[in-house]
């Protein structure tokens, strides 16, 4: 055993201590504990191979069987036993970029405003609000965007955005359709609301870093809110920033159940944006579970493993813009 | 003089429409909030009643409730946490403690971020191939507790590496000072002074996974009946854990796509359940954190 | 320019014949990465009585400190050669127990470092590592290294309190009974009082006075005046090198190195 007993009555001195003393609790531990450790973290490692691994094997078949075409082609037919992912490719990169669009200026906005313009009572309600809304689950979104947002959307901008649209123009072509609130511009919106506050809160904790006299002294010389962020404050951040925007977009582009809800599942390639339409996530959450042969599934994994590569890369590229050098 | 008053005019129009700007949007954002959560409130509240809790899933047009869904998710949960931090707490101390600046230290980091922000629909396929296809041929709720504790892993290694290398260093020292193993100082000193920020990201994992619907999607998948039971709870769990199980994203799933009126209804009250617990989750988490940076 | 006598450890040494050496160090180099800390130190401390070492930022003495007890094991880049005896045993031999070395030479931080528990946890949880003692063995432990940090009387009431609510100066008199608690032969001070008032100084230093009689002590300190009343031996350190090293009466009142009189007369440092 490796503790003992000075009796009661002896004297604790250090030289008594010091004669009885063996091995602290734990010494046999050591090494075990670390390696423990380290065998968890490699899990991490271990997981994510092991989905890109998995993914590959059980989508070979789909890129053995067609090649090239599948990347090119939006022949999706289960029944036909053909598959092409151009048109889901294109699909998922448009409603990312489309909820891009929009959730970066009200993100950033937000970030803003939380750093310089919100009362300081006030903070800690709406910051929280900011993370209640990232909170709330992706299918509930989903509900919300089909059942209460969709006929809104359909009255108020797909109607009166068909109707104004010239005969015979560019727009007539972009809002052609049928207004029944689905789509991939409603889809973007949803997406664009849940991808906001992950942005928002980046940025402002980014915003937070800039040292309080860089902002001070930026005030001091006159200059007006507006100036300071961005000329001072925005600027400083300027790598983070487009790091946090990059991490918006990964997310974006794996969103599945709010997509699935709202973007009316359909293969064609889009031609307008009150078209139905298919991502890859929402592609696989609607097909996978009744998937009716092999060659089907093995093209709906084939499929999640470009979303995998596409997420992967926009990460990575992320993940070098927020890189601050660790402080020895 | 003119010049530069119609430069001070212009300069103080942009500043009013950037400070206008701010605001606006974030009443937007703060509107959009409010319609969900009163969406919820509105469908959900009107869909309550005692046969929620008492009652299994139903087919339509017979009473019925969301009870074994409800256990069904508490089970999923409660497993999935239990490997996610057993696993993250461990990976997180690896990464804070032993890790240093070394290369492998940085990949693992790297990777983890790359894990928490991958599409959970992935999740569930990698889980699906794994455990499903060709573990147990047929869905089960292991696989789908595997699953969630997949997702909710990088929370918990981040909030614990982050709250770790927040510890000074004389801390550490001390404690090694007085002749305690590292692996002691770690166990009985660092993780005791980083216990609130452990909690704290348990909170938000647990938060994260409760609402997922997608990788539950093809492994837990759902299940019409309730294999637990109370009364035996320890023998009755492993039989309802090699079968689907219920549980309430999937059941939202289900029913809000159905055509029937009362399934729409139930899936509401579902939805309410969900997004109540996971957003009391995140004001208690939240609360915590304010009150350790007081 | 270095003005330090050829044979200053022989003479350190012979100044200590009457009393015995608790610890010696011989030829000690250390080094963070490339860059050489320390350069060839050779210097001996005195059992039961209080050596400080004094000199500018910058010149060694918490790095020194720092190699008695091995704390630089934790980092990778740094490393030390040369011989550190304790009762005539090398600790920086490769084979040696650290943690054992680290249960015999304790140390106390500039910034005062309780753990997160109550404060009978703080001062048991060495004795716990190494020792299984009864509980009223135990309570008695507490209470003996409590007041010899003379701590007891103003926590007696409160021993379940956290040791993370005492004020600064109480802290640091904790950690300093933790240390003891442990019962090591020689305590290491780092600059102890220099985060706390004048009023918790005061106190601090008494406790050190009292606890000479039971340890050995080293004291880094960038307190000239606390050197003087606390010490018995002091050694002068300058850019790495030990200086000078002589009885402490002796070396403020007259040093014998220009280098050491210029700074204990404040014209550097």
């Amino acid at each position: 055993m490796t503790r003992t007993v000075i009796a009661a009555g002896k004297p604790a001195t250090p030289a008594a201590v010091a004669a009885v003393r063996r091995q602290p609790k734990g010494a046999e531990l050591e090494r075990f504990f670390e390696y423990v450790c380290l065998a968890a973290a490699t899990m991490l490692l271990a997981a994510l191979g092991g989905m890109l691994v998995s993914l590959a094997i059980g989508g070979w078949p789909a890129f053995a069987k067609f090649g090239l075409g599948f990347f090119v082609s939006s022949d999706w037919d289960p029944v036909q036993g053909s598959f092409g992912v151009a048109s889901l490719i294109v699909d998922t990169v448009l409603v990312a970029l489309l909820a891009l669009v929009m959730a970066v200026p009200i993100s950033f906005g937000v970030a803003f405003f939380l750093v310089e313009l919100c009362p300081a009572f006030l903070r800690r309600v709406i910051g929280t609000a900011v993370e209640l809304l990232a909170g709330i689950p992706s299918i509930v979104y989903g509900m919300w965007g089909l059942f209460v947002f969709g006929p809104v959307f359909a009255s108020f901008v797909q109607q009166p955005l068909m109707n104004a649209a010239p005969p015979g123009s560019i727009w007539e072509r972009l809002t052609q359709g049928v207004p029944n609130g689905t789509g991939i511009l409603a889809a973007s919106i949803i997406v664009a609301m849940m991808v906001l506050p992950f942005i928002a809160a980046t940025l402002r904790e980014l915003l937070l870093t800039v040292p309080g006299q860089v902002r001070e002294s930026a005030y001091g010389l006159g200059a007006s809110t507006s100036e300071v962020v961005m000329r001072v404050t925005l600027p400083y951040v300027r790598r983070g920033a487009i790091g946090a925007v990059m991490v918006g977009l990964g997310r974006a582009l794996g969103e599945t159940m709010a997509v699935t809800f709202i973007i009316g599942n359909a293969h064609t390639f889009p031609n307008s944006i009150f078209d139905d339409g298919a991502t890859i996530a929402s592609n696989i959450a609607n097909e996978f579970a009744e998937a009716t042969s092999p060659i089907q599934t093995a093209a709906l994994l084939a499929s999640g493993l470009i979303l995998f590569l596409i997420t992967f890369a926009v990460l990575a590229l992320a993940r070098m813009m927020l890189a601050e050098p660790r402080s020895p | 003089m003119a010049a530069s008053a119609a430069r001070i005019a212009a300069r103080r129009v942009c500043n009013g429409a950037f400070v206008g700007f701010c605001w606006l949007v974030t009443a937007i954002a703060l509107a959009f909030l409010a319609a969900v959560l009163w969406t919820l409130v509105q469908k959900g509240m009107g869909s309550m009643s005692i046969d929620i809790f008492t009652m299994d899933t139903p087919a339509s047009g017979s009473r019925g409730g969301l009870r074994n869904a409800i256990i069904g998710s508490i089970i999923l949960c409660a497993l999935a946490m239990a490997m996610a931090l057993f696993i993250g707490i461990l990976a997180g101390t690896w990464l804070a403690e032993y890790a240093g600046d070394s290369r492998y230290g940085g990949v693992i980091r790297f990777l983890n971020d790359v894990l928490l922000s991958a599409p959970s629909i992935l999740i569930g396929l990698f889980v699906w191939r794994l455990l499903v296809a060709n573990v147990f041929h047929h869905f089960t709720a292991w696989a789908g507790a595997v699953a969630l504790a997949l997702i909710a892993i990088p929370v918990i290694t981040r909030t614990t590496e982050d709250v770790l290398r927040l510890q000074p260093t004389s801390l550490r020292e001390s404690g090694v000072a007085l002749g305690a193993p590292f692996s002691t100082v770690i166990r009985g000193i660092l993780w005791r002074a980083a216990s609130g920020g452990m909690l704290t990201g348990a909170l938000l994992a647990f938060a994260r996974i409760s609402g997922e619907t997608a990788p539950l999607l093809f492994t837990a998948l759902n299940n019409q009946f309730d294999n637990f039971d109370p009364r035996h709870p320890l023998s009755s769990i492993p039989q309802v854990m090699g079968q689907p199980i219920a549980n309430l994203p999937v059941v939202m799933f289900d029913n809000a796509l159905s055509a029937y009126d009362d399934l729409q209804r139930l899936a509401w009250a579902a939805a309410l359940i969900v997004s109540g617990s996971v957003l009391t989750v995140i004001v208690i988490a939240r609360m915590l954190t304010g009150s350790r940076s007081a | 320019m270095n003005e330090l006598a050829p044979d200053c450890f022989d003479v350190s040494v012979a100044q200590m014949k009457r009393e015995k050496v608790k610890l010696e160090v011989r030829d000690l180099d250390f080094f963070y990465g490339k860059s050489r800390a320390l350069k060839g130190i050779s210097i001996a401390f005195a059992e039961k009585a209080v050596t400080a070492l004094i000199g500018p930022s910058g010149c060694g003495k918490s790095t020194l400190l720092r190699t008695l007890n091995r704390m630089y094991a934790l980092y990778p880049g740094q490393r030390a050669t040369g011989k550190v005896l304790l009762d005539g045993e090398d600790i920086l031999g490769p084979s040696v127990d650290l943690a054992m070395v680290r249960a015999r030479i304790g140390m106390v931080f500039q910034k005062p470092t309780p753990f997160p528990m109550s404060i009978y946890d703080n001062v048991a949880f060495g004795v716990r590592l190494y020792e299984r003692l009864s509980k009223a063995d135990m309570d008695a432990r507490v209470e003996e290294s409590l007041r010899s940090a003379a701590l007891w009387d103003e926590v007696r009431d409160k021993l379940g309190a956290s040791g993370l609510g005492l004020s600064g100066g109480q802290q640091q008199r904790l950690c300093v009974a933790r240390g003891i608690a442990v019962r090591p032969e020689v305590l290491l001070l780092d600059e102890p009082t220099s985060a706390l008032d004048p009023i918790s100084s005061a106190k601090l230093e008494e406790t050190l006075a009292q606890l000479r009689t039971d340890y050995t002590i080293v004291i880094v300190t960038h307190n000239l005046g606390q050197a003087a009343r606390v010490s018995d031996h002091t050694g002068f350190m300058y850019l790495g090198e030990l200086v000078e090293f002589g009885p402490t009466d002796e070396m403020f009142t007259n040093p014998e190195t220009g280098r050491a009189r210029d700074y204990i007369t404040g014209r550097f440092g």
